[in-house]
Parts: structure tokens; sequence; C-alpha cells
């Protein structure tokens, strides 16, 4: 079996689906002959033509609004916003558009379709290329949330995701693009080349969409967490040498509550943890199915550790970032209550 | 291309890919001075053609002719000259200091000095810009300290956006520079509220707003025409056409159905497209749009003409998408060559000169970029904190906050 970067999985994904079914149509601003700003659509054009991959005019409203029409007419969008950040101008038709339209219309029109975009920070991009906005479609209904960790995940996730009916956000962390990132920033690189989650089939296969990934199994306390923030939690949990239960969400709507509460029900402990900022952030909604779920089986209070309540700065960037450090001292705290 | 067979769509394409010999051939390009300058206060119909058209100065041989001629002095020509140099030059070093990890990224204006630069020169103070990237030029002529914009690009102790910014997304009120958004457009509308409500207080203070050709695209630049159209305040709308968005050329936003100006006329703005290279030229059309507007005219659409020579910034590589040497074929020259010619033929200045002034503003630049280096770069020396992550988030720091900070001050071992 290859190993291949996130970008190389995500971009194979892309021809599989292309080539089984000819409604996938992938657009979006300089996806086309350029094959994006991170190279996840490249030699789709050359292949498909220019028909089914073209770039798109800098208008993230229209090339949503565009998607939705076409899905409504029967094709099957899989469309590029060039940063999360990017998608704030495209929100209306997000929200009140896409993920409405199958229950406004009593299921006449429907609108499968995927909304890729790269998520995170940890490359230096300051406010505008390293947001985390996943709680902002989470909170939507009608939207499924996806955020893969590897390269294994990223592209049957994908694959499920334009193989879905409803809409899809796809949240790529372009931290992981080229290497799994533990939060030693300071540390060189690993590349993708180097890890087991590297490893990614040729032919089609699928991660089906709800279910959790047990990545790190342990007896003592539950990590919940998804994206970067995955290999952080297993880093950490290493590091600290303590038995932690790592779970990949993958989803983060539909959720896969019956991972979760097995796991805390057996560690009696829960950490939550994401890069966004902490306010309303997904972990809020984590905490509470946790409490609902486990509430008499925990040992301690869950914890949460996030990005702050504050823009994502720039020179700050690991003042910000939710690293080892923050983890570590959160789980000590759970595991000393 | 393997298209399949019954697909229609029409997707447009650059005429020149890599690989190609590229020309510009097809680009009509009238003659300097043949464009008429009518007064300020012409009806918007009576000016059509001026959208149409590139409205230029300087002739081949070097003189500036027509009615849009001598708006400046030699000597504030001169000023003009300098003063896109001193852009280059910290252009060309900031770049090399990204390559050596001293930032993380950086945006050159190489190509389109004359827009920003002579576009400054036509405003006042109590002016405001609402800038994109890639016009560090009108902070250049307004004089905003060359060590102040350095600081920013190296996130150091003395950056004046204390670390949240990236380095290209300046501010400075005080010099009439709106803070950058990373957000393509949003400042375009903005620029018009700013200068509405310069007309709900009685005033003649004019909003420039500014936006590159990929970027009309967006929703906010149609939402600015609309409200400057209704309202008319005294502002003045700048389109930076450099043919190029990233890896997508201005035909995509639709530059080539009808030309960026045009899209000012359905919206009954006088609208003009002007010769971007030209720096004789913008300055004329600014000034000709400032007074416009300063005299309760309403506002102006401008389209520059010109080409972004480098890269997309310092994480882009323009080979993978249009020919290498397609810049060297670009009709309207390059800007600080023209307006060198320019002074040379009025005799107020030499190649000796010149090459004295660029050494002198290397040395100046290298001074600058010395002393803010000495102060800290993007990782190393001193440089913002956490505490100032936490601040201006909100006028007084809520309890929350507050809690978040003293946690990230003893994780950063400073608590
Ligand atoms: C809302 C939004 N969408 C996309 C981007 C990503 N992006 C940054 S610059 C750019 C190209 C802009 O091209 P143009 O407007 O022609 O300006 P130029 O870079 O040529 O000066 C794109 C797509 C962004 N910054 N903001
Ligand atoms: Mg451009």
């Amino acid at each position: 079996m290859a190993k291949k970067t996130m970008i190389e999985a995500i971009r194979d994904a892309h021809h599989i689906a292309m080539e089984a079914d000819e409604k996938v149509v992938v657009f979006g601003e300089d996806v086309g002959y350029f094959g994006g700003v991170f190279r996840c659509t490249a030699g789709l054009q050359e292949k498909f033509g220019k028909a089914r991959c073209f770039d798109a005019p800098i208008c993230e409203g229209g090339i949503v609004g565009a998607a939705i029409g076409m899905a409504a007419y029967g094709l099957r969008p899989c469309i590029e916003i060039q940063f999360a950040d990017y998608a704030y101008p495209a929100y209306d038709q997000i929200v009140s558009e896409a993920a409405r339209l199958r229950h406004r219309s009593g299921g006449q029109f429907t609108a499968p379709m995927v909304i890729r975009m790269p998520t995170g920070g940890g490359i230096f991009g300051g406010q505008t290329h390293s947001q985390s906005p996943e709680a902002l479609f989470a909170h939507v209904s009608g939207l499924k949330t996806v955020i893969p960790s590897t390269p294994y995940d990223a592209k049957g996730l994908l694959l499920a995701s334009i193989e879905d009916n409803d809409p899809v956000i796809f949240l790529e962390p372009k931290r992981l693009y080229n290497g799994p990132f533990d939060g030693e920033h300071d540390k060189s690189i690993v590349p993708w080349s180097k890890h087991d989650d590297a490893e990614v089939p040729d032919g089609h296969y699928t991660v089906p969409l709800g279910k959790a990934k047990i990545v790190r199994e342990g007896k003592d306390v539950t990590i919940l967490a998804y994206g970067t923030m995955v290999h952080v939690a297993k880093k950490t949990a290493e590091d600290q040498g303590i038995d932690a239960e790592v779970i990949d969400l993958r989803t983060l709507v539909p959720l896969d509550t019956e991972t979760i509460a097995q796991s805390v029900q057996k560690t009696g402990r829960c950490v939550v943890v994401h890069e966004a900022t902490r306010t309303c952030g997904y972990g809020a909604e984590l905490v509470s199915i946790v409490n609902e779920l486990c509430f008499w089986a925990l040992e301690a209070p869950v914890e949460r550790v996030t990005g702050w309540d504050t823009p994502y700065p720039h020179s700050q960037e690991w003042d910000y970032f939710p690293g080892p450090k923050r983890l570590g001292a959160a789980l000590n705290q759970v595991m000393e209550a | 291309m393997t298209d399949t067979g019954r697909s229609y769509l029409h997707v447009p394409e650059p005429s020149f890919r890599p690989g190609d010999k590229p020309t510009f051939d097809e680009m009509i390009i009238p003659k300097a001075g043949a464009a008429r300058r009518p007064p300020v206060d012409v009806h918007p119909d009576d000016i059509q053609d001026l959208a149409r058209t590139i409205i230029r100065v300087m002739s081949s041989d070097n003189e500036a002719v027509g009615e849009w001629a001598a708006s400046l002095s030699d000597e504030e020509a001169l000023e003009g000259l300098k003063d896109m140099m001193r852009l280059r030059t910290m252009d060309a070093r900031l770049l090399r200091a990204q390559r050596q990890g001293k930032t993380s990224f950086y945006m050159q204006a190489l190509g389109e000095e004359a827009v920003a630069c002579a576009f400054q020169k036509a405003l006042e103070p109590g002016d405001m810009n609402f800038p994109t990237y890639r016009q560090q030029g009108l902070l250049i002529t307004s004089g905003y300290p060359m060590t102040s914009m350095m600081n920013q690009i190296f996130s150091n102790s003395q950056d004046p956006m204390k670390g949240r910014q990236l380095g290209n997304l300046y501010s400075s009120k005080e010099h009439g520079f709106f803070s950058i958004s990373g957000n393509l457009a949003t400042q375009f509308v903005q620029a018009v509220g700013w200068a509405m409500a310069s007309a709900i207080e009685g005033n003649d203070r004019v909003g420039v707003g500014w936006i590159g050709d990929g970027s009309t695209a967006e929703g906010d630049f149609h939402a600015g025409l609309v409200f400057a159209s209704t309202y008319q305040p005294p502002c003045v709308l700048n389109i930076v056409n450099n043919q190029w968005a990233i890896s997508t050329y201005q035909g995509i936003a639709r530059g080539n159905a009808a030309t960026f100006a045009s899209k000012g006329l359905a919206f009954g703005l006088p609208s003009l497209r002007v010769d971007g290279n030209d720096y004789l030229a913008v300055h004329a059309v600014a000034k000709w749009a400032i007074e416009r507007a300063r005299k309760r005219l309403g506002p102006t659409l401008i389209e520059y003409v010109t080409y972004r020579e480098g890269a997309h910034s310092t994480s882009d590589d323009p080979s993978a998408y249009r020919p290498k040497d397609e810049a060297d074929g670009w009709p309207l020259g390059d800007p600080i060559e023209r307006l060198k010619g320019y002074l040379i033929a009025r005799g107020v200045w030499s190649e000796d000169r010149y090459a004295q002034m660029a050494s002198e503003i290397e040395d100046e630049v290298a001074a600058a970029q010395r002393e803010s280096e000495a102060i800290g770069t993007l990782l190393e020396g001193d440089k913002p904190g956490p505490r100032d992550m936490f601040e201006d988030v909100y006028e007084e720091m809520p309890p929350h906050l507050r809690e978040q900070l003293a946690q990230s001050l003893k994780e950063a071992g400073e608590g």
C-alpha cells in the first residue's frame, strides 16, 4: 500500500469520485487549471475536462449558491472554499439554503454537495488563515460536519461525503496536510511518509460518516478530539505517561455518541479538546453530551481545553494554540480530582 | 483537455499558459494624450467612453501629452519617482527576509507601484484609504515610517499591530490608512460608508475604496457601487486590474467581457480607465476624481490597468499557471522606468543621478531594516506576548478573558 500525504489522499478521492460518477463536479477559487492553492484538486481539470473541474470567480456566496443550484438539478458538486476563514460571505447560502432545502421543500429538492475548506492554524497565517469555525456549521440543522485527521480517513471520509445525499461541510486541518502535527512546534515536521495512518489503499473505500475511531486505547481518562488535536492528544498522553483513551470523532454531526459513552463509562474521566475559541465551541456540546450520558460514571468534572476567546494571532500563534502544555495540565487536573 | 463531448459550459481561459509565447497583441492601447479631460461637473452619461479607453499621459518619447498632462511639477514627479523606488527596494529586501525565515509571509507590489504612490499624492490629510494588501505605496508616500512597516513584517515588540496581524496587513489611522482585512472586498463598501459619514456630517473628507480585479467578483464590490450611486457620497472607488488573481486571470472576473471601469456605468457613476503604470496619468485622474468628491459632485470609479509582475505572495509560484516571460511583453512598461525616462527627457534628471539615488535609497532601506531586525524578527529577539493577544478584543477585558489571560501567562511561564 502506498503512503500518501493528506493532500494526495484528498486528490485521490476526487479522482475516484469523478471517475465513478459523472455527476460529480469540482470548482472553486484557483482549483481548475492550477489545482488549488493547496494542490488538492491538481490534475482534475486535465483528466475530466473544464466542464467538470473549473476556476470560480472570487465570490464564495456565488460558489455555494451555484453549487446548490447544480445539486438541485441532480449534480453532486464538491466545491472548495480556499480557507474556512472565507466561508462567511457564503454563510447565508450554507445556512439558509443548502442546509434547509430538503426540509422546506418537503423533500422535493435536495442539496447533495460537499463544501471542502482548509481549517485551523499552526502555519502563521494570522486571523484570516487560521480559524476553526466548525461550531458555526455544527450548530446548523441540516448540515453534516466532518474533520479528518489522517490521509486514510481524509480519503475515505471525503468519498463518503461526496456519496452522501445531504450537504456536508468537510474541514481539512491544513496543519496536517503534509504531516501529522503533535503540537511540538519547535521540532521539525515529521512527514506523512513516516506515519502508519498514511497508508492509503488505491481504490475506492469509504469511512462512514458518524463513526468515531478509538486511536489510542486506555483505561484512565477519555480524550475527545478531532482534526489536528487528535495528534496532540496522543502525544500528550504518551509523554505524560497517562493511560488515556483518545477518540478521534471524525464526524461532529452526526456524532458517534455510542463510542463516546462507552469509553467515558469505562474511564470515568473525560477531557474535551479543540483548537477553536472556547465560548460556545463544539467542546461545550461534547461536555453536555458526556454529562447527559455518563454523569453517574464520572469521577471528575469534564475538562475543556481550547483556543482562547481571542482572534487567532499571528506571532503569538503558539501562545494561542492548545498544545501539549495546556492539555497536559487539564489531564493532570482530571486525574487528580 | 478531454471535455466530455456534450458539455458546453463556458470557462474562460487566458490566451497564454506556461510554455506558450505570450503577447499582448489583443490589448488595444490608445496613444498617450488621446483621451479628453472633461470638466469635473460633467454628466456621467457624457463620458461613458472614458470607461472603455485607457487614459495615458506619458508618450513613448517620454513626453507628457494631452489634456491630462501637467498635474505635477518636476519636483513633485521626482518625489514620486523616489517613493516608487523606496517601495520597490523595500519589497525586494522584505521578500528576501521572508526567504530567510525572518517573517512568515510577504506580498510585493512589483510592477504596480505607480498606482498607490501617485494616488496618495493627490489626497489630503483627513482623507481615508480603505486599502488592500498591495497598496503599501500609500503608506510610503504618506510618510509612514518604514521601520514601523518592518516592525510589523517582523512581528517584533515594536509592531504597531502587536503581533496580531499578518505582516502586510497594515493600519495607520494617522496616515489615512484603514486597517486591512485578510478577507477580500470587505473594505470597498466600508469606504463608501465612511464617505457617507463625511456627507452626513457636512464635511468634504474623501473616502477611498481599493479592490483587486479578481475581488470585484465579491458581493461587497457590488454593494459598494450601489451605495455609492444611491447616496452620492464623497468617495473614489479604485479597481487595481493587475491582470491576475493568484492563478486566475482577469477574464474569470469578467474583465474581458467589459472593462472593470464600465461596471460603474450601470450605476450612473463616472467611470474612468487609466494606464496604471503611468505615474502622471494616475495622479491626474486621481486629482480629477478627488476634486469631484471635494466639490460634492459624488463618487468616481477608476480602473488602473497594470500588471502583477511578481508572484501573488511568497506562498505562490506563478510559473505553474502563466508563461514565465509574460511580464516582459507587458505593453505598458515599467512605472519606475517610465517616470525616470520622462524626468530625463525633461532635462531635470540623469541616469547618473538616478543611480546615485538608487544607492542612497538602498542604504536608507537597509538601515531601516537593520534597526527593525535589531529589535526582533518573527522567531528571534523581542516579541509581543500573550497579553497583546488578549488586549483590544474588547474595550475592557471581560472576566472570562482575564481568566484566560492569567492561564496563558502561566503557560508561558510569566504568570
Ligand atoms: C473572501 C476571500 N476569499 C478568498 C481569499 C483568498 N485570496 C487572497 S488574495 C486572492 C486573489 C485576489 O486577487 P485580486 O483581487 O486580483 O488582487 P491582487 O492579489 O491581484 O492584488 C484570493 C483569492 C481571501 N483573502 N478572501
Ligand atoms: Mg489582481
